[in-house]
């Protein structure tokens, strides 16, 4: 049953992953991608790691219908009605080339590499082991994984917008309510 | 359904998504192949905890890593496209580089 | 103390799901027929019910150029979501899933409506379907995190993710009681993710329906109930979450648990004829900017009576 899952899953991941670069409405292309995401997040939950499973579920719904505003945004044929004037890709050839080499070097690695035995029994609750290992033993990498999402929250806050602070209060930050296009909010 | 297979599927995907990195001219659709080259890894590492040690925690938490990595990659990705379409009103690698004076 | 359902039980879920949706959606038209001085008779109770076999025998709306695939997959996608998110709901001492997740399952399942009400909105290929659903991906970017952070209140006050055990970590008081910005927080965040009462902007008259504008016929009783299965599934969880489960005196849990559910249900409904519906700007800094350090304090309160008095505050 878990075999049969488990082969479902990986087919389905893998056929809706190169779905994504075959189908010509973006909105397609985008849902393709969440559902190679859901099977992977099936798979992880498969492989017995509960919360991680659903937690990549979760983010990536949220992630990819985030993505699907952008794609509709930036790619000219949204919808894939109309004929298609331009390509919309290059060295097709190459990429192909590079792509099937790096699968064959990393199946033959998956097959041949002398894989060590299994380190000890599954713990019974992995949600409680990586808990405490975040909180404990990796608190450093919770800290720095803090910072980087900080850090991409502001910057990406400040890639994107074309206005300042000077265009928000005026010359002297001193005027209230700031000057924003969209109204509403707490006023600050 | 061994490590091997799992690592097959893992290997399958980040190669469908370097073909994708590759041949892509939109920025977005680069950004699509980088997602999926990103959960070929998270289905590798979570294979990995799995069958070779489960007793650590150190495989659930390089898959948390990747996600954050998807998270932010994803994050800053559109914030760097939405600030080049302001910039020059272009959208695709070939386009951008061509208008270089 | 929650046993596991039999596995044939999970065909129960979705039928007592639209059972109390079916009675929230009655209570709404008895409130309508009251308001607009109707006289009260049994059409008016089981008007629902007469909208729903009106709805199965319409026809289809077909626009131009429409992704038939998208637009079914998403307006099939709210009531499954809806039905999914209610698998984890234990229903007295019963549950049909006994899932070690069961808090984050609900959040993961209740997100999948982002991804049906955009594709609903999409798929028609008509301009205000698709800012119907644009509406509703603004407005789940404002309530999801307050939503979260108060989902992680009430795992984190019973020290565990699975539902069963938030259940009984409220025998000596509700979490409704020493949360209540938690509470508050995931009431709101139900209204919005049923995009009912005050966060009904996605499908707003402004916009002639918004996501519901292209649809008719069977297409519109699948977003129509879907909305109403949304808000009794989060009612339903409510109950466990915060109301303490089917615990109570004298009656059967179960019993208990279907008192619960339909007063969360009959407080939502009454409510959401007094509430105006609010537009996403007013409510989006509002959410970012309050309610997440509110429920981020209040999950910070929840953490510290756990770690000092194991749990229980009083």
């Amino acid at each position: 049953m878990t075999v049969a899952l488990f082969w479902g899953l990986a087919v389905l991941a893998a056929a809706s992953g190169f779905l994504v670069f075959r189908l010509a409405s973006m909105a397609r292309v985008t849902i393709a991608l969440l559902v190679s995401f859901l099977a992977a997040g099936g798979l992880i939950i498969l492989l017995g790691l509960a919360y991680l499973g659903v937690v990549v579920i979760l983010m990536m719904v949220i992630e990819m219908i985030i993505m699907a505003a952008f794609m509709i945004a930036y790619m000219m044929q949204p919808a894939g009605l109309g004929p298609m004037t331009m390509s919309m890709s290059h060295n097709q050839r190459g990429a192909a080339v590079i792509s099937v080499a790096a699968f064959v070097l990393l199946g033959a690695g998956a097959f041949l590499a002398p894989w060590p035995h299994r380190a000890g029994p599954a713990p019974g609750s992995p949600t409680f082991q990586l808990g405490t290992t975040i909180m404990g033993p990796q608190m450093l990498t919770m800290i720095i994984l803090g910072l980087v999402l900080l850090a991409a929250m502001v910057g990406a806050v400040v890639l994107a917008l074309n206005r300042g602070r000077y265009d928000r209060f005026g010359d002297d930050l001193k005027q209230r309510p700031p000057a924003d296009p969209a109204r509403g909010g707490v006023g600050r | 359904m061994t490590l091997q297979l799992f690592l097959l599927l893992a290997a399958g995907l980040f190669a469908i998504g370097l073909y994708g990195a590759l041949s892509q001219q939109a920025i977005v659709m680069i950004m699509m192949g980088l997602e999926l080259m990103l959960n070929g890894v998270i289905v590798a590492a979570a294979a990995f905890w799995h069958y070779l040690a489960p007793g650590m925690a150190s495989g659930q938490v390089i898959v948390v890593v990747v996600v954050v990595a998807m998270a932010v990659e994803m994050a800053v990705g559109f914030a760097v496209t939405t600030a080049i379409f302001r910039a020059r009103d272009v959208s695709m690698t070939d386009e951008a580089a061509g208008l270089r004076r | 103390m929650v046993a596991s359902a039999p596995p044939w039980a999970v065909v129960l879920v979705p039928v007592i799901l639209a059972g109390f949706a079916f009675a929230a959606a009655a209570a709404d038209g008895i409130f309508t027929a009251r308001a607009a001085g109707v006289r009260l008779t049994g059409a008016v109770a089981a008007a629902p019910l007469a909208e729903v076999a009106r709805l199965l025998a319409g026809q289809r709306r077909a626009t131009p150029a429409a992704d038939r695939v998208l637009w079914r997959s998403g307006l099939i996608a709210v009531p499954v979501a809806a039905a999914l998110a209610a698998v984890v709901i234990p229903f007295g001492s019963v549950t049909v899933s006994r899932m070690s997740v069961g808090v984050v399952w609900f959040n993961a399942m209740e997100v999948l409506t982002w991804a049906a009400v955009w594709m609903a909105g999409w798929g028609a290929n008509a301009t205000l379907g698709l800012v119907g659903g644009y509406r509703f991906v603004a407005q789940g970017l404002a309530y999801q995190l307050p939503l979260m952070f108060a989902l992680i209140c009430a795992a984190a006050g019973a020290q565990s993710l699975n539902v069963a055990q938030v259940v009984t970590a409220q025998a000596h008081l509700w979490f409704a009681v020493w949360m209540p910005a938690a509470f508050a927080v995931y009431l709101a965040a139900v209204y919005a993710f049923s995009f009912l009462g005050p966060f009904s902007y996605p499908a707003g008259r402004d916009l002639a329906g918004g996501v519901m504008a292209e649809l008719s016929g069977p297409d519109r009783l699948m977003l129509q109930a879907g909305r109403w299965l949304l808000l009794t599934a989060g009612a339903g969880m409510a109950v466990p979450l915060f109301l303490g489960g089917g615990a109570g005196p004298l009656l059967p849990t179960w019993v208990w648990s279907a008192v619960k559910t339909l007063a969360v249900l009959a407080v939502l409904v009454w409510a959401r004829r007094r509430l105006p519906t609010i537009r996403a700007d007013r409510y989006a800094e509002v959410a970012w900017v309050v309610l997440i350090p509110l429920t981020i304090v209040q999950a910070l309160v929840v953490s510290l009576v756990v770690l000092t008095r194991g749990g229980v505050p009083l």
